[in-house]
């Protein structure tokens, strides 16, 4: 009786959507919206890619609300996984007592390895306006070179106070930034507070690839912070 | 030519928020319901992004390949990608609660199964 109920359910759906890909035909031209941001990012902003364009500065109010879903998740996720007291020793002794830590393989994996991500996430930060990618995506790299590292370091050097003092200070200039937009420019992250530069190369397109950065430490951080969380 | 690209895209989006569904209502075991949530969102990324194609079009990144005054004819449509990133990220925060729920669940009942959650039933 269920599985039918699942099946009937599952079946109707099929049928919209099969309904909406057989309608769909592939557009040709884009629109008036798509047109005036892949006219105005180059030339109004200075910033090669697009996409990030338009996360950083056009929908930038709207990336300081995503950046404040990702912070509400790490609170969330203490919350929830908050312990009573009495319950953490236990864990603790029942890890220790295994004395399963990390293996040899994954311990000298991780040294060669860590560098060379935390390396390629600065990078993606870095050239977020000239390239494929940006602060969520370099954020990601790194945040997954720190969940490396704890598997390697389980009782690493990684503070959780250094992620939050980190975290915090990145949200706290992110927004600055966006005042002082509204304070020098036409209005909240306004990326012309600083100078155009040459397009094309690394410090251009005004205040984007600081905004970028500030986003990518904030994102690597909040992510850190998550795993840190389910970790313990 | 034959099926046009963004068609493939949409079909196999559409295929994946089946397959998450069906794994969502058929199983009990919360990691598996985790896992057909992931799927959804997968398939709705893919979906979102398939309907920003433009035919012939290209990445909206302008370099030596993609001059400036191009690059209004020759790129896809940069809006729904942008919009994947909030989704991305509303996907990540939704699979990090209820992994969070997950171990909570395991912590007090021991089990896995959705089943031992018998207070909010009606």
């Amino acid at each position: 009786m269920r599985r039918l109920f699942i099946l009937f359910v599952v079946a109707g759906f099929g049928v919209i959507f099969a309904g909406l890909v057989a309608g769909y035909s592939e557009r040709q031209t884009l629109s008036a919206l798509a047109t005036f941001y892949l006219t105005e990012v180059p030339a109004d902003l200075g910033a090669a890619n697009v996409v990030t364009g338009i996360l950083i500065s056009f929908r930038g109010f709207d990336t300081l609300g995503e950046v404040a879903v990702l912070f509400m998740v790490a609170a969330s996720v203490g919350v929830i996984l908050a312990s009573e007291p009495g319950d953490k020793p236990h864990l603790m002794s029942a890890m220790g007592g295994k004395g399963q830590g990390p293996s040899e393989l994954v311990r000298n994996g991780a040294e060669v390895v860590l560098p060379l991500i935390f390396l390629f996430g600065i990078y993606v930060i870095m050239n977020g306006h000239l390239s494929a990618g940006g602060g969520f995506q370099g954020g990601a790299v790194v945040a997954s070179g720190v969940m490396l590292m704890m598997l390697a370091y389980p009782t690493g050097p990684l503070h959780h106070g250094f992620l939050s003092i980190t975290e915090t200070l990145a949200g706290v200039f992110y927004v600055c930034i966006g005042i002082l937009g509204m304070v020098f420019a036409g209005g909240f992250l306004d990326s012309h507070i600083l100078p155009l530069g040459d397009f094309g190369t690394l410090v251009s397109a005004g205040a984007i690839p600081l905004i970028s950065i500030l986003l990518g430490i904030k994102v690597g951080a909040e992510l850190s912070v998550i795993i840190d969380r389910f970790r313990n | 030519m034959g099926v046009p690209i963004s068609q493939i895209l949409l079909t196999t989006g559409f295929l994946l928020v089946l397959i998450g569904f069906w794994g969502i209502l058929r199983h009990r075991n919360i990691l598996r319901i985790i896992i057909g949530f992931s799927l959804i969102d997968t398939g709705m990324h893919i979906v979102l992004v398939a309907t920003g194609y433009i035919t012939g079009g290209t990445a909206p990144i302008i370099d030596e390949a993609l001059g400036i005054k191009e690059a209004a004819t020759r790129t896809v449509d940069p809006i729904p990608a942008a919009l994947v990133v909030t989704a991305i990220v509303i996907g990540f925060s939704v699979t990090a609660i209820m992994l969070s729920f997950a171990i909570r669940l395991h912590a007090t009942r021991k089990t896995l199964s959705i089943d031992a959650l018998t207070e909010s039933k009606w």
